[in-house]
C-alpha cells in the first residue's frame, strides 16, 4: 500500500512539476481570491485584519476543488485508469498517493495565503506553531475527502458542478475549525485550541480511513 | 460455435487460459456481447476477425474483466468473471488504441512508475524500452509530443514490462510502420513462448489465418464461426 | 402478503394523519406561552424524527449495499426511497421551524447546532440526488451512491460538533428559547404528539414502500429491454440464432 502510494506521489509531483499548472493557475486563482475578498471587505485594516482567517481558508477551500479536479483528470487520460487497474496498483495506495500529492500542493498554496494575510491584511500571528498544526491537520483532511469525492464524481456527467455541490457541505467542520485555529493563532493565548484541534484530528483521521477502505469501490464505480 | 465446443472436449479445463458460453456483456444498457462463446488454451494464439462494431474490442475489454458480464459463464485464468473483474488483477495486460500511459510523462517514467508498481527493476524498464526500439532521445520526451507510432511503442513496453499471464492486443498493427509490424509479431511470439496467452484483434484475415492458432469471426456482439488457423507464428523467431 | 402489509400502512398513515390534525387544530388547548403557535408540536418533531430515520435508513442500507455479501438491488432502492423521503421531510423540517421561529424567538433562523447540521444534511443528500443523476450505469449509479450516502452521514457528527462549539464558544447563546408552559405538557397535548409520531413513521414506511416497488418494476423493464437489445445486437451482425 505505501509503496503504491509513494509511487503515485512522486509520478503526481513530477507530473506537476513538468506542467506547472498549479504554479500558474491555482496560485494566482487563489491570491486573486484574496485580493477581492479584501475589497469587499476593506479597507479599514482592523476589518481586514479580522477576517483574515475565513478569507485565507475560503480562498484555500476553493484552490483545494482545482487541485483537486486537476489530481483526477491526470488518472482520467485514455485508458489510464483502466491500465493502473489492470496492473494492480492498489487502491488504497492510489489513494493515499494521489491524497499526499494534493496535501503538498494545498500546503504550499496555505503557505503563500498565510503570508499575504500576513502582509496585505495585516493579520497578526502570534503563535506560529499553531498555524502551522492546524494547517497541516486540515490540509489532511481537505486532501482526503476531495480525492475521495473527486474519484467518485470523476466518471460522471458535469463534474466540475456536482463536486463542489458534494464537497462543500462535508468540509464545513474543516472550515470553521480551521478559521478558530488562525484565530487563536493571531493572539498570545486565551482562546480555546483543543475543541478545534481534535475536531481536525477526527475529521483527517476519520476520511483517511474512510479512502483508504472505500476507493477500491470508488473506482469500480467509475 | 461447433467448433468451439469440439476444441473444448479435446482440452481439459485447468488447460485453458479463457472459457466463454453464452456471454452477455453490457456497456451502460447495450449489450456489447449478446451471447459469445469462445474458449482458448494456455499458450496459443487466436485472432478475432470481424467488421467494425462487430464486438471485437468489447470481447477484450470483457475477457480483461473490465466490461461487467451479466449472463452466460466467463472464466478467465481460471477465475469466474461474474464475480468481478477485481480477482485478475496483475495477470492480465490489454494494449489498444489507448496507450494507457501518462500524456505528460516521457516513456521511461511512464515505465518507471509502472515498474514501481509491479515491482519490476529499473533495469527491467531498460530492456522493455530496448525490446521495442525506442531511443533514448524519444524515451525521454514527454508522450503527448510524440508520433502516433512512437506512442504505440510506448504502450507496447508496457506490456513487455509487465508480461502479463494474458495478452490482449486490440488491432496491434494498426498504424506501424512495416518495420514495427514486424516488431509486434516479434513480442507476440515471445510472449507465447513464455507461455502466455495472445488474443488478438486484427483487420487482415490471410494474415490472421496464418499466423494464429485459431480465428474467431464475430458478427453482432457474438461468435459466429472458429476456424483452427496455421500456427505461423511460432515460426518466428 | 407483503403488498397487503404495505396497504395496511397506507391506511394507517391516513387514519392516524386525520386524527393528528383533528386533534392537533380542534381539541388540544393553545399553550400559555406560544398560544397556537404550540400546534407545531405535532408537525415539527415528528418530521424531523422522519428525516433523521430516513438518513440512518439510507446509511444502514449503504453499507449493506457495498458489503459484497450483502449486495443486492434492493439495498439501493431502499436507500434512494429513504434519501427522497430524507430529502422531503427535512426541507419541511426547515421550513416549519422557521415559521414557528419567527414569532416565537423573533427570527426565522439561528446558527444553533441543530439547524445548521440539519440544512447542512440536506444540502448534503439533495447532491446525492444529484449524483444519482448524472450518468453511469445502474450499478455505477448505485456503487458510487452508496459511498456518498456512507461518507456523507458520518459526516453529520462532526458538523454537529463543530457547529455546537462554534457557536456556543463564540458569541454565546444568544436567542432565549422559550419553552412550554411550566405547567408541563397537557394531556391531549401529549397523546396527540405520540399520535403524530406514529402517523408520519407510518406515512414514511408506506412512501418508502410504494417508491422500492417502483423501483423495482423499473429494474424488471430493465430485464426485459435487455433480451430486446440483445435480439437488436443480434440482428446488426445478421446472426439469425444463436445455439449454446
Amino acid at each position: 500500500m505505501f509503496r503504491d502510494a509513494w509511487a503515485i506521489l512522486v509520478k503526481d509531483l513530477r507530473i506537476e512539476l513538468r506542467t506547472r499548472v498549479g504554479l500558474w493557475q491555482v496560485l494566482p486563482f487563489a491570491a486573486i481570491s484574496l485580493i477581492l475578498f479584501s475589497f469587499a471587505l476593506g479597507p479599514k485594516a482592523s476589518t481586514l485584519a479580522h477576517g483574515a482567517a475565513g478569507m485565507t481558508w475560503v480562498g484555500v477551500l476553493f484552490a483545494t476543488f482545482l487541485v483537486v479536479g486537476r489530481s483526477q483528470s491526470l488518472e482520467m487520460g485514455t485508458g489510464v485508469s483502466e491500465a493502473q487497474r489492470l496492473a494492480g496498483v492498489d487502491p488504497a495506495g492510489m489513494f493515499l498517493g494521489k491524497a499526499a500529492a494534493v496535501f503538498v500542493q494545498l500546503l504550499a498554496i496555505e503557505a503563500l495565503l498565510g503570508l499575504g494575510a500576513k502582509l496585505l491584511l495585516h493579520m497578526p500571528i502570534e503563535r506560529l506553531w499553531l498555524l502551522v498544526a492546524s494547517s497541516v491537520l486540515a490540509t489532511i483532511g481537505l486532501a482526503a475527502v476531495g480525492t475521495l469525492y473527486g474519484a467518485i464524481v470523476a466518471g460522471a456527467r458535469a463534474r466540475e458542478t456536482l463536486l463542489p455541490m458534494l464537497v462543500l457541505p462535508v468540509l464545513v467542520p474543516v472550515l470553521i475549525s480551521a478559521v478558530k485555529c488562525w484565530q487563536a493563532a493571531s493572539v498570545s493565548k486565551g482562546l480555546a485550541i483543543g475543541e478545534w484541534l481534535s475536531i481536525l484530528a477526527t475529521f483527517a483521521v476519520v476520511y483517511l480511513a474512510a479512502g483508504i477502505i472505500l476507493y477500491g469501490q470508488v473506482q469500480e464505480s467509475q | 460455435m461447433k467448433m468451439s465446443q469440439d476444441l473444448r472436449q479435446n482440452i481439459p479445463p485447468s488447460d485453458l487460459a479463457f472459457n466463454f458460453v453464452d456471454v452477455v456483456a453490457l456497456d451502460g444498457q447495450f449489450p456489447v456481447l449478446a451471447g459469445a462463446t469462445l474458449c482458448g488454451a494456455k499458450g496459443t494464439l487466436t485472432a478475432v476477425i470481424g467488421g467494425n462494431g462487430a464486438g471485437k474490442t468489447s470481447l477484450l475489454r470483457t475477457l480483461a474483466g473490465l466490461n461487467a458480464t451479466s449472463r452466460g459463464t466467463a472464466q478467465v485464468l481460471g477465475c469466474d468473471l461474474n464475480l468481478g473483474g477485481g480477482q485478475l488483477v496483475g495477470r492480465v495486460g490489454l494494449f489498444g488504441h489507448n496507450t494507457g500511459l501518462y500524456d505528460e510523462l516521457s516513456p521511461r517514467d511512464n515505465l518507471r512508475f509502472l515498474a514501481k508498481v509491479t515491482r519490476n527493476s529499473k533495469r527491467a524498464v531498460d530492456e522493455a524500452l530496448a525490446a521495442v526500439d525506442l531511443n533514448s532521445r524519444v524515451a525521454s520526451t514527454p508522450l503527448s509530443r510524440l508520433s502516433a507510432g512512437q506512442r504505440r511503442r510506448a504502450g507496447l513496453s508496457a506490456m513487455v514490462l509487465r508480461s502479463p499471464e494474458l495478452w490482449l492486443l486490440d488491432e496491434p498493427h494498426a498504424s506501424l510502420d512495416p518495420a514495427a509490424k514486424v516488431l509486434v509479431d516479434h513480442l507476440v511470439a515471445g510472449a507465447l513462448r513464455a507461455g502466455s496467452t495472445v488474443v488478438l484483434t486484427s483487420h487482415e484475415p490471410e494474415l490472421a489465418f496464418f499466423m494464429a492458432d485459431q480465428v474467431a469471426e464475430m458478427a453482432g456482439g457474438v461468435v459466429t464461426k472458429i476456424t483452427r488457423g496455421q500456427g505461423g507464428i511460432s515460426d518466428v523467431s | 402478503m407483503k403488498r397487503y402489509g404495505l396497504t395496511l400502512t397506507g391506511a394507517l398513515a391516513a387514519v392516524t394523519l386525520a386524527l393528528t390534525a383533528i386533534f392537533g387544530i380542534l381539541i388540544t388547548p393553545p399553550d400559555v406561552t406560544q398560544k397556537e403557535y404550540a400546534r407545531f408540536l405535532y408537525l415539527h418533531p415528528p418530521m424531523a424524527w422522519v428525516a433523521y430515520l430516513a438518513f440512518g435508513v439510507a446509511a444502514l442500507s449503504s453499507i449493506l449495499y457495498l458489503w459484497p455479501r450483502t449486495r443486492r438491488a434492493y439495498f439501493d432502492h431502499l436507500a434512494l426511497a429513504a434519501v427522497e423521503s430524507g430529502v422531503l421531510f427535512t426541507g419541511l423540517v426547515l421550513v416549519t421551524g422557521s415559521m414557528w421561529a419567527e414569532p416565537v424567538w423573533g427570527t426565522y433562523w439561528v446558527w444553533d447546532a441543530r439547524l445548521t447540521a440539519t440544512a447542512l444534511m440536506f444540502v448534503m443528500f439533495l447532491g446525492y440526488l444529484a449524483l444519482r443523476r448524472m450518468g453511469g450505469t445502474t450499478e455505477q449509479i448505485a456503487r458510487r451512491a452508496a459511498i456518498v450516502a456512507l461518507i456523507s452521514s458520518i459526516n453529520v457528527p462532526l458538523v454537529h460538533f463543530s457547529v455546537l462549539w462554534w457557536n456556543t464558544l463564540h458569541q454565546g447563546p444568544s436567542v432565549l428559547t422559550p419553552g412550554l408552559s411550566s405547567q408541563g405538557v397537557h394531556g391531549a397535548m401529549a397523546w396527540t404528539m405520540l399520535l403524530s409520531f406514529v402517523a408520519f413513521t407510518s406515512l414514511f414506511v408506506w412512501m418508502v414502500g410504494r417508491r422500492i416497488r417502483l423501483e423495482q418494476l423499473r429494474s424488471g423493464v430493465g430485464n426485459d429491454a435487455l433480451n430486446d437489445a440483445i435480439a437488436a445486437r443480434l440482428a446488426e451482425g445478421d446472426v439469425v440464432e444463436v445455439s449454446a
